[in-house]
């Protein structure tokens, strides 16, 4: 058999399992939030054109509206500064084999469970390459957190001071990107960065140094803790939308076995 | 004395609710100028601009000199009661329902004998102070109240009937995030409310307002949300006697501060399409309980910024989606008419808000909004300006709306 007649014969028989790492897009699902005076992520709505009645009678359809950034969704260079010149930056320039790779999981769901500002950092990668291996190369890279798994406003876990979510650390995404050349970072918060992300330097350092070097970004995912921590196929392809610097998505992964 | 209204007992599920019904709606135009007038609660009859005859009822010419120049002025309201009767029956379903119903005419000290609805407190030939205010139909008839307050005088049957007093009804505040939500929680509650329902948006953020709210039960609500709203209406729709839509989306600037309709658009969605999709969830529902006994639905409450009558461009979408909100409210008016829900548009200055925190005082506070929503309500109004800056505006546009649009778009020079 050919290898995709393997693949569709693994997916029909149970030996590779399709894992959904996608949030369902909700109005009430939080979204990043800003100072009041910049502008600001617009939620998902839905509105119904037609339900089977006077409007349409014989079918049903919605008009929905959401930012690039809303739900669990993609970051394509250009929605960062640092990445507005990379070339085939924006969504619908990026080459479609990119949306389809190796992904490895870095489990910091126990650090993240007693410290909301837990942190990756270049030595909890290294502990953790020392066990399976150093991260290859155009791999997605997924910090687990269990973030997910927060509910209400648990989840942007705001204070006065900001939220308060774990994140990498600038080193980390050094690490990761100019030493490892992962393909993409991806996480289960609302962005790519830590809660109090902005304190670092640079701010926002997964945007800022995945964008800049070209490399793709994932959040708000979920299920993390249904994927392998090597072995599994990503599949994460963004709406082709013209100039786009991200996308609500379908992320999935394909595992072997029972991982 | 009055006897007071006790609250009212559970409904009983078995017994079809009360269509409503109306008095008569059909007015003279010159008779609608009392309506107008009943709209601000103020109490005013045409006077004759050249020999100074007060009229009543309303007409086309003088009865004393025949002059055609008949403005409405503000009128001393006192008077005495000569005469009175007491309706025991009617060929109009709305009155027949409500027999007996007290009627006299009233002497009033500016000259003309007014035919008004009375007050059951009134002693015979007493001194009277008369009330201009909008019935069921929505039009402007008078009443005569004792001099002075008597025990319980709110629940006069007449007087409850064209007021849209908070007592003993359960309201819906659309906005629990709003900085005025808490004073219109305490408000009401002090009105005599018995159930205050807050909605709340994004219930994953915080809510600073959350605990100040104690005796409100707070619900999801989301304007900009048409399954939120239809959701909650689905819910307490049945409910809500007052809905007092205070959502509101406001930032600084005009047309070319941002050079995108990003906010604009926001502004659109909560002021205008919020109120919208509120009226569409629960106005039907409000529509068809406004004759349901003591807890009856009874008024729809918008807060607009009395920029709605003409544009401060330092404020300038927003403005223009309290122009959009405004028009609709008076869309509403018609709908809303045959069932005789009230819509009452509450115009207020600048808020004590962080959106006006540069702008110079006077603004209006949190307490003194709700004090003037409470007013309204007890007043049956529908139009109700509150601090002084939105008297004065509403007064320069009755005035001349081009003057006031000149004076608010200076140049720079102003």
């Amino acid at each position: 058999m050919s290898q995709l007649a393997d693949l569709a014969a693994g997916i029909a028989s149970g030996a590779i399992r399709v894992v959904d790492l996608t949030h369902t897009l909700d109005p009430d699902f939080p979204v990043i939030i800003l100072p009041p005076e910049f502008g600001q992520c617009a939620r998902f709505r839905m509105e119904e054109i037609s339900a089977y009645d006077h409007r349409g009678p014989a079918w049903k359809w919605h008009n929905i509206s959401m930012s690039e950034h809303t739900g669990t969704h993609f970051d394509a260079p250009s929605h960062w500064i640092s990445g507005k010149d990379v070339p085939n930056g924006a969504v619908d320039e990026i080459a479609p084999e990119q949306f389809v790779g190796p992904v490895v999981v870095i489990d910091c769901s126990a650090g993240a469970s007693n410290n909301d500002d837990f942190e990756l950092t270049p030595e909890v990668i290294q502990v953790w390459e020392a066990e399976h291996g150093q991260i290859p190369a155009d791999a997605w890279v997924l910090m687990r957190t269990d973030w997910s798994k927060r509910r209400g406003e648990a989840y942007l876990n705001m204070a006065d001071d900001g939220p308060h979510s774990p994140g990498p650390t600038p080193a980390a995404m050094r690490l990761l990107v100019e030493e490892r050349n992962i393909r993409g970072f991806g996480t289960e918060t609302v962005g790519t960065d830590a809660g109090q992300g902005m304190h670092y330097t640079p701010p926002y350092p997964a945007h800022f140094i995945l964008h800049g070097a070209g490399k793709l970004g994932l959040q708000c995912l979920t299920n993390l803790d249904q994927l392998p921590t090597t072995g599994a196929v990503l599949m994460a392809a963004p709406l082709k939308i013209k100039n786009g610097t991200g996308s609500p998505l379908r992320v999935m992964a394909l595992v072997e076995g029972d991982a | 004395m009055t006897n007071p209204l006790s609250p009212p007992p559970k409904k009983n599920p078995q017994i079809r609710s009360v269509v409503p019904t109306q008095p008569l709606e059909i007015r003279s135009r010159a008779a609608v100028g009392l309506t107008a007038c009943a709209a601000e609660g103020r109490f005013a009859l045409q006077t004759c601009a050249e020999c100074g005859a007060v009229q009543y009822p309303p007409r086309d010419a003088c009865c004393n000199c025949l002059g055609v120049e008949l403005p409405w002025r503000d009128i001393t309201p006192y008077g005495g009661l000569l005469a009175e009767t007491t309706v025991q029956t009617s060929v109009n379903s709305y009155f027949r329902e409500r027999a007996p119903w007290r009627m006299g005419s009233v002497k009033l000290d500016a000259g003309p004998t007014v035919l008004c609805h009375l007050h059951g407190d009134i002693e015979p030939r007493a001194r009277v102070k008369l009330i201009n205010r909008l019935d069921k139909a929505g039009q402007g008839v008078i009443m005569a109240l004792p001099m002075e307050r008597t025990p319980n005088m709110e629940d006069d049957p007449i007087l409850r009937a064209i007021s849209c007093d908070p007592k003993h009804r359960r309201v819906l505040i659309t906005d629990g995030r709003n900085p005025n939500a808490p004073a219109l929680v305490k408000a009401l509650k002090d009105a005599g409310a018995t159930m205050i329902f807050v909605g709340e948006s994004e219930s994953w953020r915080p809510n600073p307002n959350r605990s100040q709210m104690a005796d409100a039960e707070i619900l999801p609500l989301d304007v900009t949300d048409t399954a939120s709203v239809k959701e909650l209406a689905g819910e307490i729709g049945g409910k809500a006697d007052i809905l007092i839509n205070n959502a509101r989306f406001i930032r600084p600037g005009g047309a070319l501060a941002r050079g995108d309709t990003g906010w604009a658009r926001d502004e659109m969605e909560v002021n205008y399409l919020g109120l919208m999709r509120l009226a569409q969830a629960f106005g039907p529902g409000m529509c068809a309980r406004t004759a349901d006994g003591v807890n009856s639905a009874a008024a729809w409450v918008n807060i607009l910024s009395v920029n709605a009558l003409a544009n401060d461009p330092s404020f300038g979408t927003f403005c223009a989606s309290q122009a959009a909100a405004l028009s609709l409210s008076q869309s509403l008016r018609g709908e809303f008419r045959a069932s005789g829900l009230r819509v009452m548009n509450v115009f207020t200055g600048p808020t004590e808000d962080e959106w006006h925190q540069p702008l110079p005082p006077p603004k209006v506070m949190p307490a003194g909004l709700a004090r003037s929503v409470v007013q309204g309500l007890r007043d049956g109004l529908e139009d109700v300006y509150c601090g002084d800056i939105a008297k004065e505006v509403a007064a320069r546009h009755a005035e001349n709306p081009k003057v006031l649009e000149r004076e608010l778009t200076m140049g720079g020079q102003g």
